[in-house]
């Protein structure tokens, strides 16, 4: 049993989570013309990924890092990244393509970072991340320092070569990463379950020599509770671990995707199951009333303050590209 | 020195001056297939000269978070048709994560991934993709033609601070010359022979049978070694051109949609003169001889575009 103060916190993180998903959920009608929803003038645009539903994962294994510890995320990564400390209004800035994001405009949402928080980097590409992760456990090692690494990728991403690859180079060379399976039943708009052979996510990663656990990833007290134990083990040098969180994805594969295509009776029962309001049950009801009700006011804030920011100058677009030859664009 | 030692050379130089610089990559312990990283394990440690498995995608991808959380990857590929396998971490992630994260990070990383017919290698290990590289925005791409520049541009590549594709020729790692300490830019093209009536334009193994060529031509060729095929060396072609009035590009690479037409194209523009290409027709490379010479750029198949 988590203690009160640590209710609390997770509570926090989730209230957040989810009070940014909606607002950025609202703020991006029309951002994309697909799934048969057509182009309106937004301000956030293009594809916005939203993880509503699946904050008890992030919440739980991010109350277990260090402000020094890394993170790679994915195409869904809002959640993992306030989670591991970034500004809601700074990420909110960057979602509205504003100088004053962390990106500086130049990411959105799908390749948000946040270096100062370890956070290495929201994904467009599935899977593409975990490549990256072991690289940067890998210096950790080299350098000997007391970091690890949190790893987060989706149900989809077991499907790819890179799991498979970063699984077999973390293991063979015992480096500091949690390997997080952000399980929410869909590849996008298809069932994972019928595309997926053999026993599943943790057990493939069990086949290559790296242990872990499955979890209830609606239960932020599971999944805290077993980030714990993972983290404690690597922290310890034991190598890689593997945590396998089972949660629901509440919308669409993005924001403008209705999800008509999944049965009703499924989505009825995962919004009963809301981690939300199973973890708010934990604490006293007027002390997660207040605790939404400033997430609300957070993010009230964070979409002035984004609506106000400056846009970045159209010089911008040659900026970080690369030292050598710039200036030489043609 | 050979072309091989001398790279081999220029990774311990820069391992020794840097303790950021690593080594990671299939065999690299055994000092690689061509004997470019050989004793630099024994020197240097498997800590930092890294044996990876055959997961091209992750070599290149680990070499992208290395070099995010602060070191230097010297990535061996082994050749660039297995670099194909690793493109979306070339392309998506290396060439990308300093811009699209605002330059929070960077990726100082060197990707070596050599390029070229190699003795009936066949069709999946005789290819020259560079156009394909140059191609992408936050690439440098670099092609040494000489055992001095394959010392000197890697240094330089592993110093530059940008993710660099680096390729040398397979068919090259035996050319012996002398190698000094010399600085070279990247970016900077070489005048390989001097001349008055035609500009040639190459780069890698190419550098040498247009040399050949050149040396049998009536006209007065000027053979320009480009080095570095981003960010290329204009400035050193258009005053050759302002010269000479015509240019000829030659590379191994298939012709069509190759980097010659780049160059072919930006001198068109900017100079107005003839400009012609020879590439390898758009054929797979065959195994046996008659077949892989059909893709073989050579002394002679130039010459007859210098008549």
């Amino acid at each position: 049993m988590a203690s009160a103060e640590r209710a609390v916190r997770l509570y926090r993180t989730m209230a957040r989570i989810r009070a940014f998903e909606n607002a950025a959920e609202e703020a991006s009608r029309g951002s994309v013309a697909a799934f048969g929803a057509s182009l309106a003038q937004s301000n956030i645009r293009g594809p916005l990924h939203l993880s509503t539903g699946q904050e008890a994962v992030a919440a739980g294994v991010c109350l277990n890092l260090e402000k020094e510890d890394y993170l790679t995320s994915t195409h869904r990564g809002h959640g993992h990244t306030l989670a591991k400390g970034a500004s809601m209004e700074a990420m909110m800035a960057e979602l509205f393509g504003r100088a004053r994001g962390p990106n500086r405009g130049k990411g959105g949402s799908m390749h948000l970072a946040d270096f100062s928080v370890g956070m290495l980097g929201a994904n467009g590409v599935v899977a593409a991340g975990m490549p990256i992760a072991v690289g940067a456990a890998h210096a950790v090692k080299i350098r000997k320092e007391k970091r690890i690494v949190a790893c987060f990728f989706g149900d989809g991403a077991v499907n790819r070569g890179p799991f498979l690859e970063a699984l077999n180079w973390a293991a063979i060379h015992a480096l500091p990463m949690l390997f997080v399976c952000e399980d929410n039943r869909w590849s996008a708009t298809t069932p994972s379950d019928a595309m997926t052979a053999g026993e599943g996510a943790l057990a493939r990663a069990q086949a290559i020599g790296v242990p872990g656990l499955q979890v209830d990833g609606n239960d932020v007290f599971a999944v805290d509770k077993a980030s714990q134990a993972l983290i404690s083990k690597i922290r310890s040098g034991e190598g890689p671990r593997f945590l396998h969180a089972v949660t629901y994805r509440f919308k669409g594969h993005v924001s403008v995707d209705a999800a008509a295509y999944r049965d009703g009776a499924e989505v009825s029962r995962a919004l009963e199951n809301d981690p939300l309001i199973l973890a708010g049950k934990r604490i006293p009801e007027p002390q997660a009333r207040k605790i939404s009700q400033e997430a609300e006011q957070e993010v009230r804030r964070a979409l002035d303050a984004a609506a106000a920011a400056p846009w970045p100058e159209p010089r911008e677009a040659y900026g970080d590209v690369q030292d050598t030859g710039s200036g030489q664009w043609r | 020195m050979s072309y091989a030692e001398a790279s081999r050379l220029a990774v311990q130089s820069a391992m020794s001056r840097d303790p950021r610089v690593v080594v990671v990559g299939e065999d690299v312990g055994r000092g690689g297939i061509f004997q470019q990283y050989k004793g630099l394990q024994e020197e240097f440690g498997a800590v930092r000269v890294i044996d990876t498995p055959i997961s091209e995608a992750t070599i290149l991808g680990a070499g992208v978070g290395m070099a995010l959380a602060g070191l230097k990857p010297v990535v061996e590929m082994r050749v660039v048709d297995f670099a194909l396998c690793a493109m979306d971490e070339i392309v998506n992630q290396a060439a990308k994560a300093r811009f699209m994260f605002g330059g929070q990070g960077r990726v100082p990383l060197v990707a070596r991934m050599p390029i070229g017919l190699w003795s009936g290698s066949a069709a999946q290990h005789s290819q020259s993709l560079e156009a394909w590289f140059a191609h992408v925005p936050g690439l440098v791409v670099v092609t040494p033609a000489t055992p001095q520049d394959n010392y000197s541009l890697l240094r330089a590549a592993i110093d530059c601070g940008d993710p660099v594709v680096y390729m040398e020729h397979k068919e090259l790692w035996g050319l012996q010359s002398e190698v000094t300490d010399e600085e070279i830019p990247l970016g900077k093209a070489r005048i390989a022979r001097p001349g008055k009536d035609l500009t040639l334009v190459t780069w890698s193994r190419t550098v040498h049978a247009a040399l050949e060529a050149a040396e049998k031509a009536k006209l007065s060729v000027e053979v320009i070694d480009l080095r570095t095929l981003w960010p290329w060396d204009r400035e050193a072609v258009f005053s050759s051109v302002r010269k000479t009035k015509k240019l000829l590009v030659v590379h191994e690479a298939v012709q069509a949609a190759g980097f010659g037409a780049e160059i072919a194209a930006t001198v068109a523009e900017e100079l107005g003169v003839p400009v012609r290409r020879l590439g390898a027709p758009r054929i797979p490379v065959g195994y046996a001889i008659p077949l892989e010479d059909e893709a073989r750029i050579t002394p002679a198949k130039i010459a007859a575009l210098l008549q």
